[in-house]
C-alpha cells in the first residue's frame, strides 16, 4: 500500500504494466511536441514577444515620449487635454505608464508596423490591449521595444492589468487604428 | 549503527546490491541536493544573469 | 534516547503514533483551518465585489481584502496544513518518534506569529500590495517581517521532518524503503527548502528596503527571485496533494500504487524540474531571452508535466485495480460506479483528481506556454487557473484527508455525517464554478485584481463584452456555493474536534474509516499485471484528447491577434 513500505525490497526491478509504458511514452512525446511548438512559433509564427529591452531612467524615457508628442501631435482630447499623437508609419511610438494613466493616446495606421516603446514612471503596470487581448508587463527603469502591426481599425483600450494602487481601476488609455488613406 | 556495505538499511538482508536508481530514490539528502541545485542554476542564476545583461539605453 | 517519546498504538491502522507528533499535527491542522475560514471569508467578499451587480466593497477595502485573501489561504492555510502532512507522513507512517519536538513547537510559534503579524499589517491598511508585493510599491515593514518569520518557522519544520526520516532509519522503525506517501512528502519538503530559500533571498532585502536601509531594488530581479518562492510554493502543494491522493486511496480502498518505480520516478521529475515553472510569471516581462523563457516555462521539455500525467494515470489506475480485485470487474466503469461515493474522504479525493487534471492542469500548461501567455497574462484567466489547482485540487484534497485525520488522530467521530456526505460535492462544484467562470472572463480580456470592470470613474471609456459581465455574475454565484461548502467543512471539523464523541471500540467497529485492505491480495505485487484497466485507459484517453484540442484552440486564438515581433 502507499502508506506502508513497498513489500518488494527490490521494487526498482519490478516489471511495468503495459498501460504504463504506453502512457508514459505518449505523455513524453506530447511534451516534446508542445516544446517544439513554442520553438516553431518563434520561426514561423506572427506573434512573438520581443526581447529587446534597455535600462532607462524614467526622466530619460519621458523626454523621448515628450519629444514624440511635440513633433507628431494631431489633436487633444477630453477635459484633461490628452494629446493624440500620430507617429509616422514604421517609426517609433512611445507609451508612458504612470499613476494612473497611459500617456499619450496613439493613433496608428492599419497594416503598418510601429516600434512601440513601453516603460513605467513609478510602479509596475500592465499593458492590456482590449478587445484584442494582448497583455504585456511594464516595469519602471526598463524600456521594452516591440514591433506591432495593427490588423483591425477602430478604437482600442489600454487597460492597466497589474495592480498599481488605489487608482488602478481608473487607469485606462486609448489607441486609435485608422485605415490608410 | 553500522552501515552495511550496500548502504545501511537501504541494503537488503540478503546482501544483494540495490540498483543505483533505487539508492538515489531512497536517499532524501541526495534528492534535496538535486531539488535545490537544479532550479538554483537553471532558473535563478540563469535568470538573474539575463536581467543583469540588459543593456543601458543610449 | 534524548526524548523519551510516548507512543500509542492506533487500533485502526496498527501504526505507532508518537505523542509529540500527534499534538503537533493537531495544532498545525487546527490553525490551518482557522486561516482557511478567515481567508475564505475574504475570498467571498472579493468575489461579491467583482460581481458587478453586487459590488459590495469600496475600492480600498477590496484591495485590502484581496491581499488578505491571497496571503491567508495561499500561504497560511496551505502551509500550516502541509506541515501537519509532513509530520504525519514521517513520524506516524514510519512508526517513529518525531525529531526535536521542541524545535517543532518553536517552528509552529514562529509561523503563527509571522502569520498574525502579516495579517495585522494588511488589516491596518498600509499594506494592500497583494501577496506578491511587487516592488517598488511598498508595504509596511512588519508585512515583510511577518512573512520572513513565517518562512523561517516553516523551514525549521521541514528540517524536523528530515530529522525524523533520519531517526526512523537509524532506529529501524520500518523495513526497506519509505512508503510512497512519505516519498511524496519528501518531494514536498525538498521543494519547500528551495522555496523558502528563494523567499529569504528576496524578502530580507525587501524588508531592509522598506525600513530605508537599502535604497533601491530592481523590479525584474525581484520578480525572478520572488517567483522562485511564489510558484515553487504551489509545487509544494502539488506534491503534497498527490501524496494525499495516494494516502486516501490506500486507506479507504486499500489501493496500492500500480508500480512503486513509476510513481516515485514521477516524484523525482517533480523534485528536479517542477520549480523551473516559476518562469510562468515572467513570460511577458522585458529583456529576458526566449531561451530562458521557453526552457524554464516548459519545466525542461515538460518533464514535470510528464510526472503529473503519470500520477494522473496511476492514482485512478490504483483505485481501479483495487476495486477489480474486490470483484467489481463488470464493464469498464462498474468499479467507479460502485465506489464509496458517500464517503467524503473518497469523493473529495476523486473530485480533486479530476478537477486538478482537467481544469487546473490543462489550463496551467496553456497559460504557461511562452507565446500563449500574451493573450492571458494578468487577466482573470490566471486566478481561474489557480483556483482549479489550489482550491479544487489542493484544498479539496486536504479537506478530504481531514475526514480521516479527525477519526484517526483526533480520535473523534465525524459530527453531522449527513452534511459531511455532501460537503465535498458542494465545495467542489463551487470551486469548479469560480475557476471556470474566471477563466471565461479572462479569455474575454477582463483584468485580474481590478475593482471596477465598468471603468465608471476613468477619464476614458471602455466596456468589456456583455458575456464577461455574465461570467462575473456566475462567478459570484459559484463563490456563494463554495463558501457554503467551506462553512459546512468548518462546522463539521470544529464541531467534531471540540464537541465530537470520542471514538471508542464500538465506534471503530460500527464505522471503520480504514477500508477493507484486502489483506494479502493487496500487498502482493504483480496482481495488477493480471488485470486490465479499461476504465482508467478510457479516462486517460479522454483527458489526453481534451488537452490536445484545448491546447491548439488557444494557438488559433493567438494567431488572430495583432502580429508582434
Ligand atoms: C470561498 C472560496 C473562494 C472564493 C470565492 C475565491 C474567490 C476569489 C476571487 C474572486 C479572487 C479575485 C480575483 C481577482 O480579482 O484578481 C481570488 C483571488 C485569489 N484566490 Fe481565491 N477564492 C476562494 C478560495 C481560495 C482558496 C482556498 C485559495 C488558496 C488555497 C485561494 C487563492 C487565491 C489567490 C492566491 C488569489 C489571488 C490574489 C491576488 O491576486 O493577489 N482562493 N479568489
Ligand atoms: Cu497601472
Ligand atoms: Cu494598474
Amino acid at each position: 500500500m502507499a502508506i506502508t513500505p513497498p513489500e518488494n525490497r527490490l521494487w526498482w526491478n519490478e516489471p511495468l504494466h503495459r498501460m504504463e509504458i504506453v502512457w508514459i511514452t505518449i505523455a513524453f512525446l506530447w511534451g516534446v511536441v508542445m516544446f517544439l511548438t513554442m520553438v516553431y512559433w518563434h520561426i514561423a509564427g506572427q506573434q512573438n514577444l520581443s526581447n529587446e529591452a534597455y535600462r532607462v531612467k524614467p526622466d530619460a524615457f519621458a523626454a523621448k515620449a515628450e519629444a514624440m508628442v511635440a513633433r507628431y501631435k494631431v489633436r487633444e482630447e477630453g477635459d484633461s487635454k490628452i494629446p493624440v499623437v500620430r507617429p509616422p508609419a514604421g517609426g517609433d511610438a512611445y507609451l508612458i505608464a504612470r499613476l494612473w494613466e497611459w500617456w499619450p493616446i496613439l493613433e496608428l495606421e492599419k497594416g503598418q508596423s510601429y516600434r512601440l516603446h513601453l516603460s513605467s514612471m513609478d510602479w509596475l503596470h500592465g499593458f492590456s490591449l482590449q478587445p484584442t487581448n494582448i497583455n504585456i508587463q511594464v516595469h519602471p527603469n526598463y524600456e521594452m521595444v516591440l514591433t506591432v502591426t495593427p490588423t483591425q481599425s477602430g478604437e482600442f483600450a489600454v487597460v492597466c492589468n497589474e495592480f498599481c494602487g488605489i487608482g488602478h481601476h481608473n487607469m485606462l488609455g486609448r489607441i486609435y487604428v485608422v485605415d490608410r488613406k | 549503527m553500522a552501515e552495511t556495505p550496500s548502504g545501511g538499511p537501504a541494503g537488503d538482508p540478503q546482501g544483494e546490491r540495490l540498483p543505483p536508481m533505487q539508492l538515489l530514490l531512497d536517499n532524501p539528502f541526495l534528492l534535496l541536493f538535486i531539488g535545490v541545485a537544479v532550479p538554483a542554476v537553471l532558473y535563478t542564476i540563469w535568470g538573474v544573469m539575463e536581467v543583469a545583461q540588459i543593456p543601458v539605453a543610449q | 534516547m534524548a526524548n523519551a517519546a510516548a507512543f500509542r498504538v492506533c487500533p485502526e491502522t496498527g501504526l505507532k503514533v508518537c505523542h509529540h507528533a500527534e499534538i503537533l499535527i493537531k495544532a498545525n491542522a487546527v490553525v490551518a483551518v482557522v486561516f482557511l475560514a478567515i481567508g475564505g471569508l475574504f475570498g467571498l467578499l472579493v468575489a461579491l465585489t467583482r460581481w458587478p451587480a453586487v459590488h459590495i466593497l469600496p475600492a480600498d477595502l477590496f484591495y485590502l481584502a484581496l491581499t488578505a485573501h491571497g496571503a491567508d489561504v495561499l500561504l497560511f492555510w496551505i502551509i500550516f496544513f502541509e506541515i501537519a502532512v509532513l509530520y504525519f507522513a514521517s513520524a506516524v507512517l514510519l512508526n517513529s518518534r518525531l525529531a526535536a519536538p521542541k524545535w517543532a513547537w518553536f517552528a509552529f510559534a514562529l509561523m503563527l506569529v509571522g502569520a498574525l503579524m502579516a495579517n495585522v499589517a494588511v488589516l491596518q491598511g498600509e499594506s494592500s500590495v497583494m501577496f506578491t508585493s511587487y516592488v517598488p510599491m511598498k508595504a509596511a515593514p512588519h508585512f515583510y517581517l511577518g512573512l520572513i518569520v513565517f518562512a523561517v518557522g516553516a523551514l525549521i519544520a521541514c528540517f524536523v521532518f528530515f530529522g525524523t526520516l533520519v531517526i526512523a532509519r537509524q532506529e529501524r522503525t520500518y523495513e526497506g524503503s519509505i512508503p510512497l506517501v512519505t516519498f511524496g512528502a519528501v518531494t514536498a519538503a525538498v521543494i519547500a527548502v528551495y522555496t523558502i530559500a528563494s523567499g529569504a533571498i528576496i524578502l530580507i532585502p525587501t524588508f531592509l528596503w522598506s525600513v530605508g536601509i537599502i535604497p533601491h531594488l530592481d523590479s525584474i530581479m525581484y520578480k525572478v527571485v520572488w517567483w522562485g518562492m511564489g510558484h515553487s510554493s504551489q509545487q509544494i502543494n502539488v506534491s503534497a496533494h498527490v501524496a494525499v491522493w495516494y494516502a486516501i486511496a490506500a486507506m479507504v480502498l486499500g489501493a496500492k500504487p500500480l508500480s512503486e518505480k513509476v510513481s516515485r520516478t514521477a516524484f523525482l521529475l517533480y523534485i528536479a524540474f517542477l520549480q523551473l515553472a516559476s518562469a510562468h510569471h515572467l513570460l511577458v516581462d522585458p529583456g529576458i531571452s526566449s531561451s530562458w523563457k521557453v526552457f524554464n516555462t516548459s519545466y525542461a521539455i515538460y518533464l514535470a508535466v510528464l510526472g503529473s500525467m503519470i500520477h494522473g494515470m496511476s492514482v485512478p489506475g490504483a483505485i481501479e485495480a483495487a476495486q477489480r480485485r474486490r470483484g467489481l470487474t463488470q464493464g469498464a466503469f462498474d468499479w467507479l460506479r460502485r465506489a464509496p461515493w458517500g464517503n467524503p474522504a473518497f469523493s473529495g479525493m476523486v473530485l480533486s483528481v479530476i478537477m486538478f487534471g482537467f481544469l487546473g492542469g490543462i489550463s496551467g500548461v496553456v497559460l504557461g506556454t511562452e507565446q500563449l501567455n500574451l493573450i492571458m497574462h494578468n487577466t482573470l484567466y490566471v486566478p481561474g487557473h489557480f483556483h482549479a489547482t489550489v482550491v479544487a485540487g489542493t484544498t479539496l484534497a486536504f479537506m478530504a484527508i481531514t475526514y480521516l485525520v479527525v477519526p484517526l488522530i483526533f480520535r473523534k467521530e465525524i459530527m453531522f455525517p449527513g452534511m459531511a456526505r455532501w460537503q465535498p460535492y458542494l465545495f467542489g462544484l463551487g470551486a469548479m464554478g469560480i475557476s471556470f467562470f474566471m477563466m471565461g472572463a479572462g479569455t474575454l480580456g477582463v483584468s485580474r485584481r481590478h475593482w471596477d470592470m465598468t471603468f465608471a470613474d476613468a477619464v476614458l471609456k471602455f466596456e468589456y463584452p456583455p458575456a464577461a459581465f455574465l461570467m462575473m455574475g456566475l462567478n459570484g454565484i459559484s463563490a456563494l456555493l463554495a463558501t457554503l461548502g467551506g462553512i459546512m467543512f468548518i462546522v463539521i471539523v470544529v464541531g467534531s474536534v471540540f464537541f465530537g464523541k470520542p471514538r471508542d471500540e464500538a465506534a471503530i467497529k460500527r464505522n471503520p474509516v480504514i477500508g477493507p485492505s484486502g489483506g494479502a491480495a493487496v500487498s502482493q505485487y504483480g496482481g495488477e499485471a493480471t488485470f486490465n484497466l479499461p476504465g482508467t485507459t478510457i479516462l486517460v484517453a479522454v483527458f489526453f484528447v481534451s488537452f490536445v484540442l484545448y491546447y491548439f484552440i488557444n494557438w488559433k486564438y493567438l494567431s488572430e491577434v495583432w502580429p508582434l515581433r
